[in-house]
């Protein structure tokens, strides 16, 4: 409490003190038409304002920031200038919310340039993804050459099934008669919820100045590479390409996206070569970050699906078709990524 | 640093300052284990929709193993929908607010004080994530909010947003709060004159405060509170005592707030 001692030095303050009934009584209808509308545009945010409706707004916004600005001037009465600086606040959010963000969503051009281009940008991103996973494949590989025995240390337990050697389960799929069923599709959900989480985990992780990013990109490079090391030691290659390919082809991929967008962010962590402050470095990457989490969900829904309608049957006449198409997606996906949406040499020259 | 910082401070560019005040960790806390719950009970609802009809179909040939395989992969890939997208979903349609938010009267709006962006609302809800970190216990998160000054979890340090708390706040009736109409220092206007000459606008302000907020005080401060300002303002101006026998501090203290706000001209 500040001191209140008689000793203190008094000013003399007539005709500064405002009528703050008067004021509130004459300022109030403004103030009310102006929550009005306020509450209007918070029930249906879509519509779009008059310019009537929206020069009346704008005047009222001015109106009451002014009030306000008197009232902590003159009065500082505590309850009115909370009120008003709620509503001012909420009108300030109005008018200055980005109007990018009201630019409608064109489902086609984001994915014929928007999505491959953004992937291009930040391509040294994605071969540091993909290069930390390829060496993680390789120590799991070699880790297995040196010591099978070691296998089941690298297969977490919700992998289980992978523990069983490879040729003893090729034979047991191989021989099953095909039924839609069998708790395969529960299988993928699982499988596709997984992957979905450890792409947005690698992404997230990349917060950490990137080095959670690369830890589970080396360690799911581990499990892959152990995986097709105990797969092509036993013979089993054909098998192993008909399995994953079809849906690897697209499900791999999009965690090193994952981990592209990791990466990115530990870069905006850092802040290399660049003088803004981290909120402003990440006001720049957010955009770029949205569209590929977003391209490698999608990309996961579609693995999830090959993987719950085809990956599942292991039938031996289906094997070359299987890869073949496995193939066929992969190579697609390739030139999607590095062709689409790109602009021509015309696009890129400046005009006068 | 500490999440020393209560409120935001922005300075429009019309000049104009105003505050909104920050939601502290613990309401941010009690509003997450709202949308925790609510999360578990409409994954718990959905599981329980998904196994009522695979008993219901189990005796149709085809459709019975269609529900019982094909369903239950539904309901994983739903049940990860609904607790992936539920932040998502509520704070862009509500502005910023999910059910825990509105019944801890929070919102989430832009660090500039701006409404909430769509890219915000999706990565604010991702970064959920690595706040959850180790587990499921939100130390990451927490450890973040307590430790920056804005109290920022980290997927609010990504999306550029903060939490604020709601206040709601009307124009007050003045008139009624200090009983303009029971004001006995009304008859003597040449003491209300010097009431208001002598009085400074920091004790006009902190005399109207102490009236505007007297019921959060606890009786006993309240009741000090008002005979030191009572006692200050008799110092100020005395006013005889046939006017000001029998009026408590606290009836003292309005009637001088009544004559510094009702009385005085701009």
């Amino acid at each position: 409490m500040p001191n209140l001692a008689p000793s203190a030095p008094l000013r003399h303050t007539r005709g500064v003190i405002l009528d703050l009934d008067k004021f509130i009584a004459k300022e109030r209808f403004f103030w009310e038409e102006l929550a009005a509308l306020l509450g209007r545009q918070d029930a249906q945010p879509d519509r779009r304002q008059t310019l009537e409706e929206a020069k009346r707004f704008y005047y009222l916004y001015q109106r009451t920031s002014s009030d306000l600005v008197k009232l902590n001037t003159f009065a500082g009465e505590a309850e009115t200038t909370r009120f008003l600086e709620r509503l001012v606040a909420r009108s300030y959010s109005r008018l200055h919310e980005d109007g990018g963000e009201k630019v409608p969503f064109r489902p086609w051009q984001w994915f014929t340039r928007t999505f491959p281009a953004t992937f291009r940008r930040h391509w040294i991103s994605f071969a540091l993804s993909i290069g930390t996973f390829c060496i993680g494949a390789g120590f799991g590989a070699g880790a297995l050459k040196l010591n099978y025995d070691s296998k089941a240390d690298f297969i977490p337990p919700q992998f289980g099934h992978l523990n069983e050697k490879p040729s003893k389960r090729v034979e047991r799929e191989e021989k099953k008669d095909f039924d839609a069923f069998q708790g395969r599709h529960e299988f993928s959900a699982q499988l596709m919820t997984h992957n979905t989480k450890v792409t947005i985990m690698t992404m997230v992780t990349g917060f950490l100045w990137g080095v959670f990013t690369l830890i589970l990109l080396f360690y799911n490079g581990t499990l892959i590479g152990v995986v097709i090391y105990d797969y092509l030691a036993d013979g089993q290659g054909v098998f192993l390409s008909a399995w994953l390919l079809p849906h690897g082809s697209f499900e791999l991929p999009a965690i090193f996206m994952g981990g592209q967008a990791g990466l990115i962010i530990a870069h905006t962590m850092f802040g290399w070569g660049t003088n803004l402050r981290l909120r402003q470095r990440f006001a720049r990457i957010r955009g770029d970050l949205l569209t590929l989490v977003g391209g490698a969900g999608l990309m996961l829904i579609w693995a999830g699906i090959v993987e719950s309608f085809l990956s599942q049957y292991h039938d031996p006449q289906f094997y070359p078709w299987k890869i073949g198409f496995g193939a066929v997606q992969l190579l697609g996906l390739i030139l999607y990524l590095s062709l689409c949406g790109r602009r021509s040499a015309r696009e890129r020259t400046p005009t006068l | 640093m500490l999440g020393t910082t209560t409120t935001l401070k922005v300075r429009t560019p019309e000049g104009v300052t105003f505050e909104i005040p920050l939601a502290s960790p613990f309401s941010r806390c009690l509003a997450l284990a709202i949308d925790v719950a609510i999360v578990f009970a409409l994954a718990m609802l959905l599981s329980q929709v998904i196994k009522i009809l695979s008993i219901t179909t189990s005796g149709i040939p085809v459709l019975g193993r269609l529900f019982a395989d094909f369903g239950t992969g539904a309901a994983i890939v739903l049940q990860f929908a609904v607790a992936t997208g539920y932040g998502m979903a509520t704070e862009w349609l509500w502005s910023g607010r999910t059910v825990g938010k509105r019944m801890m009267k929070l919102r989430v709006i832009d660090e500039r004080g701006l409404s909430l962006g769509l890219k915000q609302v999706i990565i604010r809800n991702l970064f959920r994530l690595i706040d959850m970190l180790p587990s499921t216990f939100y130390l990451l998160g927490g450890f973040s909010c307590l430790v920056t000054a804005r109290c920022q979890r980290l997927g609010d340090i990504a999306a550029g947003t903060l939490v604020i708390r709601e206040v709601e706040a009307g124009p007050p009736a003045l008139g009624e709060l200090i009983g303009a109409d029971r004001n006995s220092f009304a008859s003597l206007p040449h003491l209300e004159a010097r009431l208001r000459q002598r009085t400074t606008p920091e004790e006009a302000r902190l005399v109207l405060d102490a009236v505007t907020r007297r019921n959060e005080l606890d009786p006993e401060s309240r009741l000090e509170l008002f005979a030191r300002l009572a006692g200050h303002f008799r110092e100020i101006a005395e006013f005889p005592e046939e006017i000001t026998i029998g009026l408590s501090d606290e009836q003292y203290v309005r009637n001088v707030v009544e004559t510094l706000f009702r009385r005085a001209s701009v």
